[in-house]
């Protein structure tokens, strides 16, 4: 926990972005969690991502449910609404929120107790809903607020903090966000700020259900020997299929690859995302390829990093139940009882 | 880049960019903490070793800290300013207790060898306050009847009270100066017969430049040499002037000139300078001070004549220039041919420099002089061409200011202690170094490291109705202590240090990520050039250094941009593993004295 506020003072070089924000604007109070933990970073790098996008924060919702992750968006975009729901119930939250108002930008904060535990049936509805979102799992693979005993995203044979073996198998939540219709499925590590503000921006930028597992280390309780999500281990076994070197429509090729290592993705909007292949096999637009490739590496040990998979002509909840392209909240009393004759109407082909 | 040797007392001395910039390098954070503490004493005793004058130089000093202080490159808004760091140092003086206990005790028993310094001016006196407690017997000769040089006869009193000089000059004459003042030192040769192991000369630069323009020997009555008019205002010998007065000058010795003028009678009073108002010598602050006072500074004109009839003075015309630089960039003053311009007076205050003048010192003993007349002096040593003679202030190298002079008085006093035990005066002292980690809990520090947002405070005046009418009223009243308490904590601890164990980091980020002036950055070794460029914010303040760390883990390094840095600690704060801590650095220089001499094992950073 920190005891002073950061100071007002910023560097003189500081810019505004298109909006007139600077990158501290997008900051919010001083975070109380523990000195060096992986969720901090992730919280910088959401104020990154969108002091990039010039996003407005009024207009971003931040929804979380229980736990350290479901803290954090206390610590980014000060400005903008934010909801703290009940353990795990952050996606009907949310789904609720965005049904009711489809015009903000909603981010989903959550752990991996407050996902693959309690919630794990939201996250799994949320997820085959195509609810317009973006999912954020900062996974640390312990109960870190209450000293550090596995979650359910520990993995088998891993150690905790005083020696113990986790005998359970873990719940892989990547794997899963591609089996449940996940559109954007993307997996990348707090450390690696370079690789996870492109990542989250992309996902800002993605209509669907987008969802990002990032591994968190938890300093405290679990970033030692053993452990499989520690900075060491992550770093050491880091498999990075990809990295995103630009989302921008219609952007010029200025540095030179190899043959064949450049993938282009065109989304619904017209954005290019542009990848940069470390992996030359991989594809990302191919979802069974990618729950392949993610099991054969899982198998030998390895943590698959980057966009994992991306459906090109993605759909949302909305499209999906073909609402009105006005958002429910503005709807005034005129639309929303249009009388007795429309009624008859709707009646009518009911029968 | 190669990892940053911070066992090198000079990587965080530079940090402290105050301390840096102060010749004397006074430790000025270390003294603003006892301010803010209301430790009034010990922040007076430190000033009091390092700059021997702290009353006088809290109200008059060039203060060279200022413009270095990191305060005035980091602040938000229009305004960035420094902390008002000279007059705090007044604060400390001004609420102190009786310190005289705490003085330096002067051994009964004399180590046999004596010391002559030529010149009662801030210089030999801090020879003689260096040297008096380690035994030597000092003789210091004056020309006036007093001790205290130009900071007595050149500074008016209504910036610096005869009490305050009285005080300081009296600390050190009470440690057993014998003074052998009112009689003018005619021969250097002289005085070398009598004996003396060594001799200090501090005689400062004592003539005001000329200004040989028609008219000036027929007008001279009313014609005045800044330095020796404020030097008569001084002593009380003059204490009038005419309704209407022409200041000539740009200087601070023009601001003193203008400024006492207008207390003597003078009604319209202006300052007339050659080149533009931005050029001026004089410090922003003291020309700030004449204009509050009413007092008009005109600029590019340069003085063709003393208009006078009858031999007395009536005016003085000048020409209108411009500035035009040439491929180089150097300035000329080109007439823009516009009509010359008149101006009515009844006195002209001449303040267009200060000169040396050794005519006292015979060119065949042995002394050497350069191409421009001045002694040959060692600019580390302030040993001349006589092993055992010494020159310090302005007599050394021309007019600069007093914290320049007690700077070089200590250098001066090093030497002759050094030079006096059969040394080499070239091997110079370290300054000593001591660190202290400011860890006191989890988040707790041992330093306030909350960083203020307040805007400098202004000293209250006195109001100008009053201030105006008597010379000896002294026009800035100081801080109160509440004031103070909020000035010292605009300082920003630049002394303690922030200190990196690359074998401690995990690379977790949290200090990148905390950062609120974005210094930090963690990224693949390089040249500085390209490194600065390619750090989170680009490290463009060249002359501040970046500090780098060995390989990490990831063989990238830390490096730290120092340029910016609040001091906030937040980065220790939220490191996980200690990696970063914040350390007090306190420099001391090493004066005249058993530490000065190689015997005593060399102090070293830790």
């Amino acid at each position: 926990m920190t005891y002073i506020t950061k100071p007002k003072l910023h560097h003189p070089s500081l810019v505004k972005n298109q909006v007139g924000y600077t990158r501290r604007d997008y900051e919010g109070a001083i975070s109380t969690l523990c000195a060096g933990c992986g969720h901090d970073s992730i919280t910088a790098a959401i104020v990154s991502a969108c002091f990039e996008l010039d996003i407005e924060p009024h207009k971003v919702a931040k929804l979380s449910g229980i736990g350290c992750s479901s803290k954090t968006p206390t610590y980014f975009l000060g400005n903008s609404h934010g909801f703290n729901t009940v353990h795990g119930r952050m996606p009907s939250v949310l789904t609720g929120a965005n049904l009711a108002n489809r015009e903000l930008i909603y981010m989903g904060v959550s752990g991996d107790g407050d996902s693959a535990s309690i919630g794990i049936g939201q996250f799994a509805h949320s997820m085959r809903r195509g609810v317009n979102m973006v999912y954020i799992v900062e996974n640390n693979g312990v109960y870190g607020l209450t000293k550090g005993q596995f979650s359910a995203t520990a993995d088998k044979g891993s150690k905790s903090k005083r020696g113990a073996v986790n005998t359970d198998d873990c719940i892989d939540l990547v794997m899963m966000a591609l089996q449940l219709g996940a559109t954007f499925v993307a997996r990348s590590f707090s450390g690696d700020k370079a690789q996870l503000v492109p990542i989250i921006k992309a996902a800002i930028l993605h209509r669907g259900a987008a969802f990002l597992d990032v591994i968190s280390p938890c300093v405290a309780f679990n970033n030692h020997e053993g452990s499989t999500k520690s900075y060491d281990f992550v770093r050491d076994h880091n498999d990075a299929v990809n990295r995103i070197d630009f989302i921008e429509p219609r952007a010029e090729i200025t540095t030179d690859y190899a043959a064949g290592s450049l993938q282009e993705v065109r989304q619904h909007d017209g954005k290019v995302l542009r990848l940069r292949k470390l992996s030359e096999d991989y594809d990302p637009t191919d979802r069974i390829g990618a729950m392949n490739y993610l099991l054969q590496r899982q198998a030998a040990g390895e943590v698959v990093t980057g966009v994992l998979y991306l459906d090109q002509d993605s759909q949302d909840l909305h499209g999906s139940l073909n609402t009105v392209g006005k958002s429910f909240n503005r709807l005034t009393e005129a639309e929303l009882i249009p009388g007795s004759a429309a009624l008859e109407k709707i009646n009518a082909t009911l029968r | 880049m190669k990892p940053t040797d911070i066992s090198n007392p000079d990587y965080f001395h530079k940090v402290v960019d105050c301390q840096w910039a102060c010749p004397a390098h006074t430790p000025v954070p270390e003294y603003i903490r006892l301010i803010a503490q209301g430790k009034y004493d010990d922040a007076y005793m430190i000033n009091w070793e390092s700059n021997v004058f702290p009353g006088v130089l809290g109200r008059t000093c060039d203060r060279p800290c200022e413009p270095a202080c990191r305060r005035g490159r980091v602040e938000d808004g229009q305004t960035k300013e420094p902390v008002a760091i000279c007059r705090l140092k007044r604060v400390a003086a001004d609420f102190k207790s009786d310190i005289k206990a705490r003085l330096p005790k002067v051994p009964k028993q004399k180590n046999g060898r004596k010391v002559a310094c030529i010149g009662a001016g801030p210089a030999s006196l801090a020879v003689a306050r260096d040297l008096l407690p380690l035994g030597y017997s000092v003789v210091v000769y004056e020309a006036d009847p007093f001790a205290g040089g130009m900071i007595r006869t050149q500074i008016p009193k209504f910036r610096l009270p005869e009490a305050v000089i009285d005080e300081e000059v009296d600390y050190i004459l009470d440690l057993g100066v014998e003074l052998r003042a009112g009689k003018r030192i005619e021969s250097l040769k002289a005085v070398l017969a009598e004996g003396f192991d060594a001799v200090f000369v501090g005689t400062g630069a004592p003539r005001g430049r000329e200004l040989d323009v028609p008219g000036r020997k027929e007008a001279a009555k009313n014609i005045h040499i800044g330095i020796d008019w404020l030097s008569s205002v001084s002593f009380g010998h003059v204490t009038k002037i005419g309704k209407r007065v022409i200041v000539l000058g740009g200087g601070n010795t023009a601001m003193d000139c203008c400024r006492s003028a207008k207390r003597l009678g003078g009604e319209d009073v202006k300052v007339i300078v050659r080149s533009g108002f931005e050029e001026m010598k004089a410090s922003p602050w003291e020309k700030e001070d004449a204009q509050h006072e009413g007092i008009p500074i005109l600029n590019y004109l340069v003085p063709k004549a003393f208009i006078h009839t009858n031999g007395k003075l009536t005016g003085m015309t000048f020409d209108k220039v411009k500035a035009v630089y040439d491929d180089k960039g150097r300035r000329n003053l080109v007439p823009t041919g516009e009509p010359e311009q008149q101006f009515e007076c009844d006195d002209v205050l001449v303040a267009v420099g200060q000169e040396n003048s050794f005519p006292w010192i015979e060119r065949d003993i042995g002394l050497e002089f350069d191409k421009w007349d001045m002694p040959k002096v060692d600019t580390s040593t302030m040993q001349s061409t006589i092993p055992n003679v010494f020159l310090g202030g302005d007599a050394a190298f021309g007019p600069k200011n007093i914290i320049w002079a007690v700077a070089h008085g200590h250098d001066a006093a090093v030497s002759i202690d050094k030079f006096l035990s059969g040394e080499d005066i070239k091997v110079r002292p370290q300054p000593g170094v001591s660190v202290f980690s400011q860890k006191m809990g989890i988040h707790e520090w041992s330093y306030d490291n909350d960083v203020a947002l307040d805007k400098r405070f202004k000293v209250p005046l006195k109001e100008a109705a009053v201030a105006l009418k008597n010379i000896k009223v002294e026009v800035e009243l100081g801080f109160d202590v509440a004031t103070a308490f909020k000035e010292a904590q605009r300082c920003l601890n630049c002394d303690v240090q922030t200190v990196f164990s690359d074998n401690l980091c995990i690379e977790c980020d949290a200090c990148v990520d905390i950062c609120p002036m974005d210094c930090i950055t963690f990224t693949e070794p390089g040249e500085e050039k390209a490194l600065r460029q390619r750090l989170v914010a680009p490290a463009v303040n060249l002359v501040q250094d970046l500090y780098v760390s060995g390989a990490l883990r990831t063989q990238r390094v830390m490096v730290k941009d120092e340029d910016v840095c609040l001091h906030c600690g937040l980065c220790a704060e939220r490191c996980p593993t200690g990696a970063w801590d914040m350390r007090k650095y306190l420099i001391d220089m090493t004066h005249a004295g058993p530490k000065c001499r190689p015997e005593q094992p060399q102090r070293k950073a830790a």
